[in-house]
């Protein structure tokens, strides 16, 4: 059935682009050909990020989004990625769990990805799988990372616009002022806001984009903001959709060569990291690797040698 | 499917009914994982139709139901049907739960391909998910 994937994807089949997203999360090499042919057709749907801690809300709050885009008759798709066992190489993926209102819609399309390994928050496949929901024409695509903590940032790279989903009680405002994942946000999503401790959370976080902006001066284009929700009791989401279209205003107003640019530098970058990585297993797999080991081993090489020339491997 | 690429095996579990009764079918969801699979759970009262797209879109190689409800005579055959309506019946259905033995019979004449009653082993489960996923991808062209 993959003879003739492109047409049927570009037709919004979604068994086709299903089994395309497979074939790309296995690194298939016949995926790298139908993905090169179907880039031409992607551009045009606006991808919104949605990161934060594990259990901070982003599967609920992903949920309203999407049943907010639907009012609006915008169609959506969404891949949400979960972690791989480390142990097993398997993985359970339940973020669908909290998504499931939008099963039987047509106009929805979910996708539950692994990390397989991958750091940063994201699969490998992610940004692949969002190109292949754009191409197949849907209006809104939504990446929801894995949980992540502090240094998970890579959704930043291909989000339009990425939310950032906090809840309170899990640190005090040094935490805030540290580097990665703070500095990622268009919108800080202050979840769980009928928690004690809310205020608290959106005062520290308020302190720091203040910090921000007598650091980087008052031209900013644009500035990060704070919305409160209860994604559960579906509280704030409407505010938190018109800071969502604030945002994409803003995008519109500057320049969308130099970020097409930008996203581009990123994929270009993700795709040849993906193509060193599994040059690099095939390496380490071999039995020059072994021996390379042996003589570390045995004393005869030093383990900066030793990966000297696992380099110059890699580079021919 | 690209014959000389391993494939990780992706399969659902899925709670169709209105049973709230979910230990089954987080057992066996950790087993698989454990096992190496790619598992993804539905959460609870699914449809037979929710349960079909969710397989589609995730491209799944089999679907496990866990069903104490009593309905299994209805649901099990539904999903196998809608698979075939929507050109997904290389998707394998399995099955667990409260299933009297008596009823195991016209199950699998309605292309249920395994039902796991109260007491099998997790590995029986493991082995028989891994060996039909094994089949369906040697199938594939």
């Amino acid at each position: 059935m993959s003879g003739d994937l492109l047409p049927r994807i570009l037709n919004g089949e979604t068994r086709a682009a299903a089994r395309l997203m497979r074939l790309v999360d296995d690194g298939a090499p016949r995926a790298r050909e139908i993905m090169s042919a179907l880039f031409p057709h992607t551009g045009n749907a606006y991808i919104l990020g949605v990161t934060g801690n594990p259990g901070s809300g982003k599967s609920t709050l992903v949920n309203q989004l999407i049943s907010r885009f639907r009012r609006q008759e915008l169609t959506v798709g969404c891949v949400a990625v979960d972690p791989t066992s480390p142990f097993s190489g398997g993985a359970i993926l339940g973020d669908r769990v909290r998504m499931q209102d939008h099963a039987t819609d047509d106009g929805v399309f979910i996708r539950s990805v692994a990390t397989r390994g991958h750091m940063g928050g994201l699969s490998r496949s992610t940004p692949a799988m969002v190109q292949v929901m754009d191409a197949m024409g849907f209006d809104m695509v939504i990446i929801e990372t894995v949980g992540v903590g502090q240094d998970e940032v890579e959704i930043v790279q291909f989000a339009d616009t990425s939310l950032v989903v906090l809840i309170p009680g899990l640190g005090d405002d040094i935490q805030a002022d540290k580097a990665g994942l703070l500095e990622i946000a268009d919108i800080f999503v202050l979840n769980k806001a009928d928690r004690p401790g809310i205020k608290r959370l959106n005062r520290e976080i308020r302190a720091m984009l203040n910090l921000h902006r007598i650091a980087d001066g008052e031209d900013e284009p644009y500035r990060p903001v704070i919305c409160q929700t209860s994604a559960i009791a579906d509280e704030g989401v409407d505010e938190l959709i018109e800071s969502i279209d604030a945002h994409r205003s803003s995008l519109a107003s500057g320049d969308p060569a130099v970020r097409q640019r930008k996203r581009h530098s990123h994929l270009v970058r993700a795709i040849a990291r993906t193509e060193l990585e599994s040059l690099f297993s095939l390496h380490t797999t071999s039995e020059k690797f072994q021996d390379l080991i042996d003589q570390v081993t045995s004393g005869t090489l030093d383990p900066y040698g030793a990966a000297d020339e696992l380099t110059r491997w890699l580079i021919q | 499917m690209d014959s000389k690429t391993p494939t990780t095996f992706r399969i659902l579990i899925g709670k169709p009914g209105l049973d709230g009764h979910d230990r089954g079918a987080k057992v066996i969801a950790r087993a698989l994982r454990d096992a190496g699979f790619e598992v993804i759970y539905s959460g609870l009262h699914q449809t037979p139709e929710s349960l079909v797209r969710t397989a589609i879109q995730e491209d799944v190689d089999g679907i496990g139901l866990s069903i104490l409800s009593g309905a299994h005579n209805t649901l099990m055959p539904d999903i196998v049907r809608l698979l075939g309506e929507a050109g997904a019946d290389d998707i394998f259905v399995f099955g667990g739960g409260i299933i009297p033995t008596g009823d195991i019979p016209a199950l699998k004449e309605a292309g249920v391909r395994a039902i796991f009653t109260p007491g099998t082993s997790t590995t029986e489960v493991i082995e028989f998910v891994r060996q039909a996923c094994v089949d369906k991808f040697s199938a594939q062209t």
